[in-house]
């Protein structure tokens, strides 16, 4: 292509107002991201009306940055795209009504993204040579999805969770045991002091489909342990307790993923979403990955969370194949992969 | 002075320009589709059919409540895009202030009332005079209508009620106001952006415009987590 495009991408899907320009969809010109996520800890978990109150705060002043950040002034830039589901509504709609009026007062177009999407193409930034197809597992607080990445833009869904996202059961087990919110992070670093053989937890079977999960008869195993074991006047091992759950949550998502790659014949594999970053899932991928002769992709941690350098390089592929949307441009929250306006 | 106004901070959305003293187009749309599907496509058919110069507008005007938490985010989020793109300040202007313009020069207490669920309403009264904004003899309140028609006996005039808590509360009000009342038409029973945007222009002219990124909707009521947690910690205390 002769000519670079430059995107500015806006993201407020869950707890985190973020903004970024990209180059020809892999390139970071900028990236910010304010957190908000001290606020909601207070209450163990986010809240939708408080987090829609900080993105309104905080939007102008991130947007800004990712602008001057960037060396490039809006109206040299190509687009505006933002995420537009799934997620939290009122969140959304800060970030839409927002993005769709700066592209308007700029005369610039407007491109609604898929915030999984925008995940899986977290890896096209942190790996320039990656190309479909590949087969990505995306893994966060709100979503569990195996997917099939066809094309740019083109995405079949293998498998979904069928109750508790990975990152949602990492919460509430981190919640049972004692560590607080957010549960991933502190799962991973404690795990590492503990067994993860020492418990045994049930790796769960799913009826629809192979490639779907279940994380919630495998958090109601946790609890129940903690249960008897504290009835019994056993120790618990809250090391070992969290290093066996992370062993059997990382168990599904490898073998699921596994059996993804090599029965659909591809070559590559990526991971993707907040829970990507967790060390012990991105080490038995590694492992696992090696052992099939399988390529492994991961983005940096920082790209792994929600952040809108990937919601930018969604869109660039949107932009290069035509998609534009409209003023009218809605947030919705249970959006579906794959079914975009 | 040339002003862009919105108000989506109830069941209309709506959007005006003001130039040189005149409002020389307003829409207002009271469907039941959500404000971000029609708030900027009805701003984008203002600006057309005008001929609009939107880099030659002075500031642009908003309602930022109280009202619908999420009417407000999407009436803010939109002027804090268009002020950072355009890089236009922004004039904030109270909701009911603005409702009380629908009773403009009524002889007597000017009382904007919007549903706020649960008995309650976001309420303010304001007295006409010689400007065109009201003194504000009730400043803005989140409160039970009871509590707010107690405070509106005390003045003994005539009380002229407008928003979209009439329709709501016109019976109680009518079975409980000790006060002689006036009720609104259809006409002038909702929110207006002209009302902002006239407004807008008189906090214009005073200097009070900020910067887009300063700008924030007045809520009048914390959120429901917030307001549990603070129930709880106070029950421990």
């Amino acid at each position: 292509m002769d000519k670079d495009i430059v995107i500015l991408a806006i993201e407020s899907s869950c707890d985190e107002t973020a903004a970024a320009v990209i180059k020809n969809g892999r390139e970071i010109l900028s990236n910010v991201i304010y957190s908000q996520i001290d606020l909601h800890t207070l209450y163990g978990g986010v809240v939708p009306e408080i987090a829609s109150r900080k993105h309104i705060d905080k939007i102008n002043q991130v947007v800004d940055k990712a602008i001057s950040d960037s060396g490039m002034e809006l109206k040299n830039m190509d687009a505006v795209a933002v995420t537009y589901g799934p997620g939290l509504v009122g969140p959304l709609l800060v970030g839409v009504s927002f993005a769709k009026a700066m592209a308007y007062g700029a005369g610039l177009p407007v491109i609604g993204v898929h915030h999984i999407e925008g995940h899986i193409c977290a890896n096209y930034i942190a790996n320039k040579d990656l190309e479909p197809p590949f087969i990505c597992l995306v893994v966060s607080g709100g979503h569990t999805h195996l997917v099939k990445v066809t094309d740019y833009g083109k995405y079949e869904i293998l498998g979904r969770t069928e109750d508790d996202a990975a990152g949602e059961a990492f919460d509430k087990v981190a919640r049972a045991i004692g560590l607080g919110y957010p549960g991933g992070p502190k799962i991973d670093r404690i795990s590492k002091e503990g067994d993860p053989f020492s418990i045994k937890f049930p790796r769960a079977k799913v009826g629809n489909s192979e490639y779907d999960f279940s994380f919630s008869g495998l958090k109601s195993a946790v609890l129940n342990y903690l249960n008897t074991a504290s009835m019994n006047n056993e120790e618990i091992v809250t090391e070992n307790v969290a290093a066996s759950f992370q062993q059997a949550v990382i168990d599904v998502l490898v073998s699921h993923s596994m059996d993804a790659v090599e029965k659909n014949g591809f070559k590559k594999f990526a991971i993707a979403g907040g829970v990507a970053s967790n060390s012990g899932l991105r080490e038995a991928f590694e492992k696992a990955c090696g052992e099939r002769n399988i390529d492994f992709f991961l983005p940096p941690p920082i790209l792994c969370t929600d952040n809108a350098a990937m919601i930018g390089a969604a869109a660039y592929y949107e932009y290069i194949s035509g998609t534009r949307h409209g003023l009218d441009l809605n947030a919705i929250a249970n959006l579906k992969l794959g079914e975009r306006q | 002075m040339k002003i862009l106004a919105l108000d989506s901070s109830g069941l209309v959305a709506s959007v005006a320009y003001l130039e040189d003293g005149k409002i020389k187009g307003n829409i207002n749309v009271n469907y039941q589709k959500t404000h971000s599907q029609t708030l900027l496509p009805m701003l984008d058919e203002l600006v057309k059919t005008l001929d609009i110069n939107l880099s030659e507008v002075d500031c642009i005007a908003v309602a930022n409540g109280p009202g619908s938490f999420t009417g407000l985010r999407i009436g803010v989020a939109t002027v804090k895009g268009l002020g950072l793109s355009l890089r236009k300040d922004i004039v904030p202007v109270s909701t009911l202030e603005a409702l009380s313009l629908n009773w403009y020069g009524a002889n007597g207490i000017v009382c904007p009332i919007m549903d706020a669920r649960r008995s309650q309403v976001y309420a303010a009264a304001y007295r006409f005079g010689k400007e065109v904004k009201g003194e504000e003899v009730i400043e803005p309140v989140n409160c039970e209508i009871s509590k707010l028609l107690e405070k509106l006996e005390g003045f003994g005039e005539k009380i002229y009620f407008t928003g979209d808590g009439v329709p709501v509360y016109r019976e109680y009000i009518e079975n409980n106001l000790k006060a002689e009342t006036v009720f609104p038409m259809p006409v002038n029973a909702y929110q207006n952006a002209g009302n902002v945007a006239v407004l807008g222009q008189y906090y214009a002219e005073k200097g009070l415009t900020k910067k887009a990124e300063e700008v924030s909707p007045v809520y009048l009521r914390k959120p429901q987590a917030e307001r549990e947690r603070e129930a709880l910690q106070n029950a421990s205390n």
